[in-house]
């Protein structure tokens, strides 16, 4: 009785040691497999760009190969001030993006609409689709997005992972 | 030609159906009645001293709450011309009434008109008669109203989807 009970226990342990070592293990994988959509609407698609390019090499965080087919990618870079009319399309994107997904808001204009409180802005993309990683700044500089890329690999890596 | 040589030729033409003239800041601007616009805009344009063949913009004003202005005509439709042979411009007004905010199309003058005069159908609601296609160029269908007219509520919104307001 006591015995069996052992091999229970250890089992049990024995099992959650190998599931979490196995979402570390794919969390690992994730979070160097950023691949973006970028959905860029506004002047902070510049800098992007430039955050995007060999000067401060992205590459390093995995991030370095967007796709432009929301199908492939795994996280979606808002990028630039979002109206309503143009709403619908966004969250027509994050629908069509497969899971695992995250959200990235790039720009204090995806954040909370910025300095725009009028009849064309979105307050915020948070009121359409659910966000991960916000990223201040008018534009903000390549090293506060590095910065929030590293979040947001640390938050993959740290999550529990679905597959 | 120089500016006030262009309002005067304008002015000697259409008499008393230019209603003012400004000469102020090396900019010059004819204010014409309603009646008058096309006949003045076409002269305008197909004269020979004149030949202002480009039509660089294309907007509105709204006075509803101008200081000094409040119970003269509401809106204003502004035509700024230019001239690529002569190098020189004319800025070309028209008042209208708010119960009567149509103004005749210069589409055929000046195939540029046809999205300018769109806008400013979206933003002031300001009608423009014989136009091939008047729709919404900014915003949405849905929409309800023209922003740009004073009396929009500033922050008023009309989200498509997501949160009202």
């Amino acid at each position: 009785m006591q015995r069996e009970g052992l091999t229970q226990v250890v089992g049990k342990s024995l099992g959650s040691f190998f599931t979490s070592k196995l979402d570390e293990a794919i969390g690992w994988g994730r979070k160097y497999s950023i691949f973006q959509y970028p959905f860029v609407t506004a002047c902070c698609g510049m800098e992007y760009m430039a955050a995007a390019c060999s000067h401060y090499d992205i590459d390093r965080f995995g991030a370095g190969l967007p796709r432009f087919s929301p199908r492939q990618a795994d996280v979606l870079f808002v990028v630039g001030t979002i109206s309503h009319k143009m709403a619908p399309v966004l969250k027509r994107v994050y629908d069509q993006m497969c899971e695992p997904k995250w959200v990235v808001a790039f720009g204090v204009c995806t954040c909370t609409g910025g300095f725009y409180d009028n009849y064309a802005t979105v307050m915020g993309i948070d009121t359409l689709i659910p966000v991960d990683v916000y990223i201040p700044g008018c534009p903000p500089r390549p090293e506060s997005v590095i910065d929030g890329l590293m979040k947001l690999q640390e938050k993959i890596a740290t999550s529990t992972q679905r597959y | 030609m120089n500016g006030p040589a262009i309002l005067l030729r304008v002015a000697e033409r259409f008499g008393s159906r230019i209603l003012e003239t400004h000469d102020r800041l090396g900019d010059q601007t004819a204010v014409v009645d309603r009646a008058a616009l096309i006949e003045l805009l076409t002269y305008c344009r197909d004269e020979l001293g004149l030949k202002f063949d480009m039509l660089m913009d294309l907007t509105a004003v709204d006075y509803l709450k101008y200081p000094g202005r409040e119970d003269g005509p509401r809106f204003e439709v502004v035509y700024h011309l230019y001239s690529l042979p002569h190098n020189h411009r004319l800025r070309v007004k028209v008042a209208l009434e708010e119960d009567d905010p149509v103004v005749p199309t210069v589409v055929d003058l000046w195939p540029i008109a046809n999205w300018f005069e769109r806008e400013v159908w979206d933003m002031f609601g300001i009608r423009f008669e014989g136009h091939p296609d008047l729709r919404r160029l900014l915003m949405y269908e849905e929409f309800q109203g023209h922003p740009l007219r004073k009396d929009y509520p500033v922050s008023k919104r009309q989200p498509l989807i997501g949160p009202k307001n």
